[in-house]
């Protein structure tokens, strides 16, 4: 059986960030014991489908959850360890927003068990912080990173770049301050607008404007070039580590492992011999409670997944990776031949123009040309 | 309610420039003859279909009746015949006016004479109309009635003493106007007892009743039961039913001569009723048809093609109806490697494309790519054999043509003094000969022969453009004429592209090549790898752009494990491309294929 990965959502946030639509939702009150009890319930009714595995991580996402009750992280933790086997590596990520009140509370998600952190600083300068909508400064997330380097053995932080009106030198002068406070893991983002969110309003009315795809490009290469000075290799199209530092959690999404998903709007594949089930749960968080607490979970949608789709899925999350794909993995994560997967004659023209290679080992992979145009690579080669 | 006295018929057309004020008098004359309830009146009662009351023009010729008493004391029945108004029609705009006597002359009195206003006279004079001038708009402050007056009479050389003043949207003068049409047009003739004559105005398809004719009777009578024929093919049928129009369709017992109406008799197409033919008794035939029919040719044309493959089926179905209505407009299957299964469809003109393709579009939900319009050109092959060319991918090979013919026209274009250097900029570049150069008051009358080739691609666009909207233009067909031609293919990452060659004279491909590949280059937004754009001349290149590969295009934020998201955009992404056409590596959106052939941006 697949090794496991869980996916824990908290949905609530002390603001809306004007550029986010994840699914994260502000509340004046929050009742952490009726949400603790219903995350744990969902947490069993999934461990008594999937039967016992593997676990390999647990991730604690948002939303944000550094705003949970850190007994509720606690409870879940050791309701995990109890239901699966884990891995005696698992990692164990909470998402943290490095504002002053939630640095107080990392000591006690680490007593909890938590063993790696993620903090979503955005930027080290304070007029992106404020056009990004953000409730902390440089200074208080410089303070929430030394903090949480002391607390926790493994440390990455979000960085979101390619911001109306940045400079080169600007984002690499910003970026290497980054790098010099970073252990062994960053995820540098590029600045998406996504439908429904203020940021669109305002991008349509043309209230600023964004780096064209020259632009964009020229601040990835040079995202690339500082990060390799302080040995950071981009794994993933916007993940970069030192090796062996990689996101366990993230990679299992990206070659396509299974995982649970719990919490309001969660995502899960969850495979059984050949079939693979995708599911889905309800996203507002109330009608999420309601539900989980009438029925025990609040799938609003699960799909046994075609084997096309399976196939889709799989190269267009493991071609983001440096890795690339194996093709043997791909089909029989598809149960579908990898040559029905991909259209040969744009395969063959994608590997003469230097976008994919086939490595030594024999796997697929996107080469930093082609990673680069990924979104247009992957509908001409997926079939 | 038929047989009225021809003494007491008037039948008349009205004639105006583009919104001079046709329609809004026409509604006026309805309105003040009380023949259509204050109720139901709505604007432009005339302009059925919704693309006509959009564009404001009328494309089918309609009738409708009304009921004056004059004066004079005595009961007239006016027939008003609004004819279509575009020069693509030109010649179902002539059998519209061969069914009436009069016209009267709408030119507004803040704007004046126009080209279109002096073509339509033209036009009536020709078919023998008495015509009477009238002002309208007056009710505006920058009326000049004495002015226009004068220009009618200089330029149109009407007498325009008399010219009856009024204000078609207040509704003054209305009477002026019904008296008008009483005391100086004249009756119709005609013999009642002679054999059936009557002239086949217009028709169109009614899915109740078949095809509905609308007709002019000259002589003798129409009546149901009746057994016609066609006098242009022979075809026999057997009136349902006549009536006139006010404007619904209230059936009558007969229609005698001088009078208008129409006539279901289940014909299934209107393919079998051709404009200008004469209706004849099949029993007591006519000797002799009416004078002036010709099949109607179209000018014009181009390849229409289902954007998605898959509704092939439903254009076929689509044309086949809209030709039930519309028998002017030709179509035959076509195939082309880079567009796949469509139509070459011939047209009347530019205006009755654009019309054709909207309706596709609109009323049978079709989303189309056409390729550029092309004139009929006449190839003499060396072997002496003379071919048509309606499309130029099929262009023989240049060693055995021994010459091309094109079409001509002859444009009338007025223009105010200022921007008349730019007019005729405009028509030197498309090899146009200056015929005529008048003044009309203080405009400019410019009279050119053009090739049409030139004046199909955008050139009402350019005159527009070069003279602030102030121009106005019309022209007809002015025989063919040898030309240096030559066929010019577009060749995309090396692969020529059918439906984007196109012919043009050899001092212009240079040229033209160089703007269409800078165009495409445009139009063609960068994809996965370059991609070379040429025109050549059989194997030589003209002109040559390259697209470069996209610079960057990867979503760099996270998604977490919502990969049905990820999935779903990546499927909407390939259902896009579907509206794309596939060139080996390289996709080419089909607002390419529109815009490729205009010249300038
Ligand atoms: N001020 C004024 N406007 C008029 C008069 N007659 C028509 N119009 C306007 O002129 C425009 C064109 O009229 P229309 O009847 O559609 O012109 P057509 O294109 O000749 O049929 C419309 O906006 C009318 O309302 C008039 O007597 N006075
Ligand atoms: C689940 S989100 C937010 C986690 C946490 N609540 C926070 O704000 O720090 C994870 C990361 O996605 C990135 N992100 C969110 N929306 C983005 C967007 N529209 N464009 C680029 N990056 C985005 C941010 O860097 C964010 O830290
Ligand atoms: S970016 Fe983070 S803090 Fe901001 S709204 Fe989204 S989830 Fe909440
Ligand atoms: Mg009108």
């Amino acid at each position: 059986m697949e090794p496991l990965a869980l996916y824990i959502h908290w949905p609530f946030c002390a603001a809306k960030c004007p550029y986010c639509d994840f699914n994260s939702h502000v509340r004046e009150r929050v009742d952490q014991a009726r949400f603790r009890a219903a995350l744990r319930r969902e947490l069993a009714f999934e461990a008594e489908r999937s039967g016992r595995r593997t676990l390999v991580s647990i991730f604690f996402g948002g939303g944000t959850p550094s705003l949970m009750d850190p007994a509720t992280a606690a409870a879940l933790i050791a309701d995990a360890r109890a239901l699966f086997d884990a891995a005696p590596d698992i990692e164990i990520t909470l998402e943290a927003n490095p504002t002053s009140v939630e640095a107080a509370t990392l000591g006690a998600f680490r007593d909890a068990g938590v063993n790696r952190a993620s903090l979503g600083v955005q930027s080290l300068r304070e007029a992106p912080l404020r056009f990004l909508g953000r409730r902390h400064d440089a200074a208080q997330a410089i303070a929430a990173l030394e903090i949480a380097r002391g607390l926790f053995p493994r440390l990455s932080f979000d960085l979101i770049y390619a911001r109306p009106g940045q400079q080169e030198a600007d984002w690499r002068a910003e970026l290497r301050e980054a790098l010099a406070l970073a252990a062994d893991h960053l995820s540098l983002y590029q600045l998406t607008i996504e439908p429904g969110t203020r940021f669109a309003t305002e991008y349509a009315r043309g209230a600023f404007a964004l780096p064209d795809g020259d632009d964009a490009a020229r601040l990835y290469a040079a995202t690339a070039e500082e990060a390799a000075r302080f040995g950071l290799a981009p794994y993933e199209v916007s993940n970069y580590a030192k090796p062996g530092a990689e996101s366990r959690h993230n990679l299992q999404y990206w070659r396509y492992g299974d995982y649970l998903g719990i919490g309001p709007g969660a995502h899960g594949r969850l495979s059984f011999g050949d079939t693979l089930r995708a599911t889905r749960r309800h996203r507002a968080p109330e009608e999420w409670l309601a539900r989980v607490e009438r029925d025990g979970h609040a799938i609003t949608g699960e799909e046994a997944l075609s084997p096309a789709d399976r196939a889709r899925e799989a190269l267009l999350m493991g071609l983001r990776l440096a890795e690339g794909i194996d093709p043997a993995r791909i089909a029989a994560r598809s149960v579908l031949p990898f040559e029905a997967a991909v259209d040969p004659a744009m395969l063959a023209a994608c590997l003469e123009e230097g976008y994919v290679e086939w490595t030594p080992a024999g796997r697929l992979r996107a080469t930093d040309e082609g990673r680069l145009r990924l979104d247009a690579l992957l509908p001409a080669l997926l079939r | 309610m038929t047989d009225t006295p021809l003494s007491q018929i008037r039948n008349f057309a009205i004639i105006a420039h583009i919104d001079h004020g046709k329609s809004t008098l026409a509604d006026r004359l309805i309105q003040a003859t009380g023949t259509v309830a204050a109720r139901d009146m709505k604007e432009q009662l005339l302009d059925n279909m919704e693309l006509e009351r959009e564009r404001g023009i009328t494309i089918k010729a309609q009738t409708v009746r009304l009921n004056y008493r004059a004066k004079d004391g005595r009961d007239y029945v006016f027939n008003l015949m609004d004819t279509p108004g575009h020069v693509d029609f030109a010649y179902e705009v002539s059998r519209s006016l061969a069914a009436c006597e009069g016209s009267l002359l709408v030119v507004d009195a803040s704007q004046g004479v126009e080209a279109q206003t002096l073509a339509n006279v033209y036009q009536a004079i020709e078919a023998g109309h008495e015509i009477v001038p009238v002002l309208n708009k007056i009710d505006l402050p920058a009326a000049e009635p004495d002015r226009v007056k004068q220009q009618i009479e200089d330029v149109v050389g009407l007498d325009a003493t008399d010219a009856v003043e009024i204000s078609a949207k207040t509704g003054l003068n209305i009477e002026g106007v019904l008296e008008a049409i009483a005391t100086r047009l004249p009756p119709p003739t005609g013999n009642p007892d002679g054999a059936l004559k009557a002239l086949l105005v217009d028709s169109w398809y009614d899915p109740y009743l078949g095809v509905v004719v609308l007709v002019r009777v000259k002589d003798g009578h129409l009546r149901k039961g009746q057994r016609i024929r066609m006098m242009s093919n022979g075809s026999v049928h057997t009136i349902e039913q006549v009536g006139v129009f006010t404007p619904k369709m209230v059936p009558a017992a007969s229609l005698g001569p001088g009078e208008m109406g129409f006539v279901t008799a289940a014909i299934k197409t209107v393919a079998d009723t051709n404009v200008g033919d004469t209706i004849t008794d099949d029993r007591a035939p006519a000797r002799e048809a009416l004078p002036g029919f010709k099949p109607s040719i179209p000018v014009v044309w181009c390849g229409l093609y289902p954007v998605d493959a898959d509704d092939f089926e439903k254009l076929r179905e689509s044309l086949a109806k809209l030709r039930l209505n519309d028998a002017s407009f030709h179509y035959e299957p076509e195939t082309s490697a880079a567009l796949g299964f469509g139509y070459r469809c011939g047209f009347l003109g530019l205006l009755h494309l654009e019309i054709i393709q909207e309706r596709l579009s609109r009323e049978f939900d079709l989303d189309l790519i056409a390729t550029a319009p092309s004139v009929v050109y006449k190839i003499r092959k060396t072997n002496g054999e003379e071919i048509e060319l309606h499309n130029p991918a099929d262009m023989p090979d240049g060693s055995v043509i021994d010459s091309i013919q094109e079409p001509w026209i002859k444009a009338t274009i007025l223009v105010p003094d200022d921007y008349l250097g730019a007019v005729l900029t405009l028509c030197n570049d498309r090899r146009g000969q200056q015929v005529e150069l008048t003044y009309v008051g203080n405009r400019a009358m410019a009279v050119y022969r053009l090739p049409l080739n030139e004046v199909v691609f955008d050139f009402y666009d350019r005159l527009k453009s070069v003279s602030r909207g102030y121009a106005s233009f019309d022209y007809q067909m002015d025989g063919y004429e040898e030309g240096d031609l030559v066929k010019i293919s577009i060749l995309v990452n090396a692969e020529p592209v059918d439906a984007l060659s196109f012919m043009a004279h050899r001092s212009a491909a240079d040229r033209r090549g160089r703007q269409i590949c800078e165009k495409l280059k445009e139009l063609i937004p960068r994809q996965l790898f370059k991609i070379p754009i040429q025109a050549a001349i059989g194997g030589r290149v003209i002109a040559r752009e390259t697209i470069s590969a996209l610079s960057k295009d990867v979503t760099a934020k996270c998604y977490g494990g919502d990969i049905t998201r990820k999935r779903k955009l990546l499927e909407k992404q390939k259902e896009g491309k579907k509206r794309m056409r596939q060139f080996g590596k390289v996709e080419i959106p089909q607002s390419a294929f529109i815009a490729a052939l205009k010249m300038d941006a």
